[in-house]
């Protein structure tokens, strides 16, 4: 079956079809280095002067920190509010846990143009639109469903044994959970965290309705600027973007493997 | 989609004040869910029925009105149409170009695998924002697709601004969903039938066709589901690529939110969306029940 001519066949159309996959993707780092004033592919001069322009924008800079600040506090909080939850849900198998499964994670199943408009009037009458705290609320409608669900994974694999035997010898519920449960889960927070910050990061759907000129974030910003002009500025602050999921990607990976992570 | 396993012993706590500490425990998820997700999403389906002004101002009331105008109103009805159009021509685009890479990854092991899984869903996690913008370098007028078609003697088509960008671009930007799903859906492909299939004297294409096809239906079914549902409440790509001059529901809801401020229009096509998602959800099950059956 290797060297038929239809594997063959099959190699070169999958070669081709990788290609359209990860063209705009890979295209990207070429055009960051280019010398031209507007975007064009080939470039005609190569230089790092769009790396310059980047740092020089004030604008840019200031929704990349607001970013940061707000997928930094998202995880956090994401964790705080989802460790509990999914140890309740899974341990304490409260009554309708299964229903509460659901519903918890039911906002994953919105689009987010629907989800961010319902959010926008909502949030319009408690003056919450382009606010830190509303845009934390908004996010942490997507983290905590993704949050809730590798954390219920991480706690329902887990082994009884540990916390019945430490337990049995007399460890009060917090000290196993503190002791022994939390440690065992670290996998699933380390993946959570990594997820959390990646999905609050990259949010724009849904942001893009609860921003304003006074408030916005990194996304918000980079499709305005797409939306109304064309030059290679964006295709810096993508290869940044790309370098910093790969940084998280790779923290994860070093930590504990990545399949370990996602798939258990 | 991952599901948890909620079949744990629970030990023996006393069920009273198990309750209090779980409702403890509940009680922020509860919240954010309550204030972001439940609240805002039964005052959409009630916005719907109120009354727009004009400038923005809204009238509590419960009147059809939004309903009947874009049921009605001719604009309607063909942005409605063609966001299914385009919507399902993204959804077979996407299933062609998956196919083959869902098939070889399929019969691909080891680390050759991994790495290709890897390449697969690393564009999933680059914002589509920046995906969109790599489309718009490649498909400009003078770019580098347009310069090959022209350098083969062509006369390259507009690929910006118009249907076909957006097509070009939610394809590839949706592609590793299909392919996912697809995997996911080929578990039942045994490689053991196909070259039974081959010995018995069928040709290639009569071993896809009769064996292979049939057997990675299911799979297929879920990956356009997924992909018309993504496809038809997309935003970013047709703003982007679309340059104001394409008109789908996803653009018009933004727009008639954020531009025109008519919030009571702007949900009702949300509800609208809503309800193409219980259709397609309810073809879904039809078409798989026809398969599995």
């Amino acid at each position: 079956m290797e060297d038929n001519p239809t594997s063959w066949f099959m190699r070169i159309a999958v070669t081709i079809l990788f290609l359209f996959l990860l063209a705009p993707v890979l295209l990207v780092f070429p055009i960051s280095f280019s010398g031209d004033q507007i975007l064009a592919f080939p470039p005609s001069s190569w230089s790092f002067r769009w790396y310059e322009a980047l740092l020089g924008n004030n604008v840019m800079m200031s929704a990349f920190l607001t970013s940061l600040g707000l997928a930094s506090v998202v995880t956090v909080l994401s964790l705080i509010i989802a460790i509990p939850a999914s140890y309740a849900i899974v341990r304490l198998k409260v009554t309708g846990s299964e229903f509460l499964f659901n519903l918890f994670t039911a906002p994953l199943l919105l689009p987010t143009i629907v989800l961010g408009l319902a959010i926008l009037i909502i949030f319009a009458s408690m003056g919450l639109l382009a606010t830190f705290t509303g845009l934390v609320i908004g996010h942490l409608v997507i983290t905590l469903p993704y949050a809730l669900r590798v954390l219920s994974v991480s706690l329902g694999n887990l082994n009884l044994a540990c916390e019945e035997a430490a337990s049995s010898l007399g460890a009060k519920p917090l000290a196993v959970f503190g002791k022994v449960t939390l440690p065992m889960m670290a996998p699933g927070i380390v993946a959570t965290t990594a997820l959390c910050f990646l999905v609050s990061f990259d949010e724009v759907v849904i942001t893009l309705f609860l921003t304003g000129p006074r408030m916005t974030t990194l996304p918000v910003e980079l499709f305005h600027h797409v939306e109304s002009q064309a030059d290679p500025l964006v295709a810096s602050v993508s290869v940044l973007l790309i370098l910093m999921t790969l940084a998280v990607v790779m923290i994860v990976d070093r930590t504990m493997g990545l399949t370990k992570a996602f798939v258990k | 989609m991952t599901t948890a396993t909620f079949d744990i012993p629970v030990g023996s706590q006393k069920p009273s004040s198990t309750a209090g500490i779980a409702v403890a425990l509940l009680l922020p998820i509860a919240l954010v869910n309550a204030i972001g997700f439940i609240l805002p999403v039964f005052n959409l389906a009630r916005m719907s029925f109120n009354e727009a002004l004009p400038g923005g101002g809204i009238a509590e009331a419960f009147t059809g009105a939004n309903w009947t105008e874009l049921l009605q109103d001719s604009f309607y009805i063909e942005l409605i149409l063609n966001s299914i159009m385009v919507s399902l021509g993204i959804t077979l685009a996407t299933l062609l170009v998956s196919y083959p890479i869902a098939l070889y990854l399929h019969r691909a092991s080891g680390a050759w695998r991994t790495f290709l899984t890897v390449l697969v869903i690393s564009p999933l996690l680059t914002s589509a924002v920046v995906r969109t913008y790599g489309w718009i370098a490649l498909l400009a007028e003078q770019g580098p697709v347009a310069n090959v078609i022209a350098s083969m003697g062509f006369q390259p088509p507009r690929m910006m601004f118009n249907t076909t960008g957006v097509v070009i671009g939610l394809t590839e930007i949706l592609m590793p969903y299909m392919i996912l799903s697809l995997m996911a859906g080929f578990g039942r492909l045994d490689p053991k039938v196909e070259e039974a299939a081959r010995t018995l004297g069928a040709t290639p294409f009569r071993t896809f066709w009769r064996v292979i096809l049939p057997l990675t239906l299911p799979g297929i079914a879920l990956g356009c589901l997924l992909c018309f549902v993504l496809a038809i409440s997309s935003f970013i790509t047709p703003k982007l690529m679309g340059g104001g001059r394409v008109f789908l529901l996803a653009t018009e809801i933004y727009d008639q939110a954020i531009v025109t401020l008519n919030w009571p229009l702007a949900a009702t096509l949300s509800m609208l969306v809503l309800i193409i998602f219980g259709a397609a959800l309810a073809v879904y099950s039809r078409v798989l029940r026809m398969i599995e059956g």
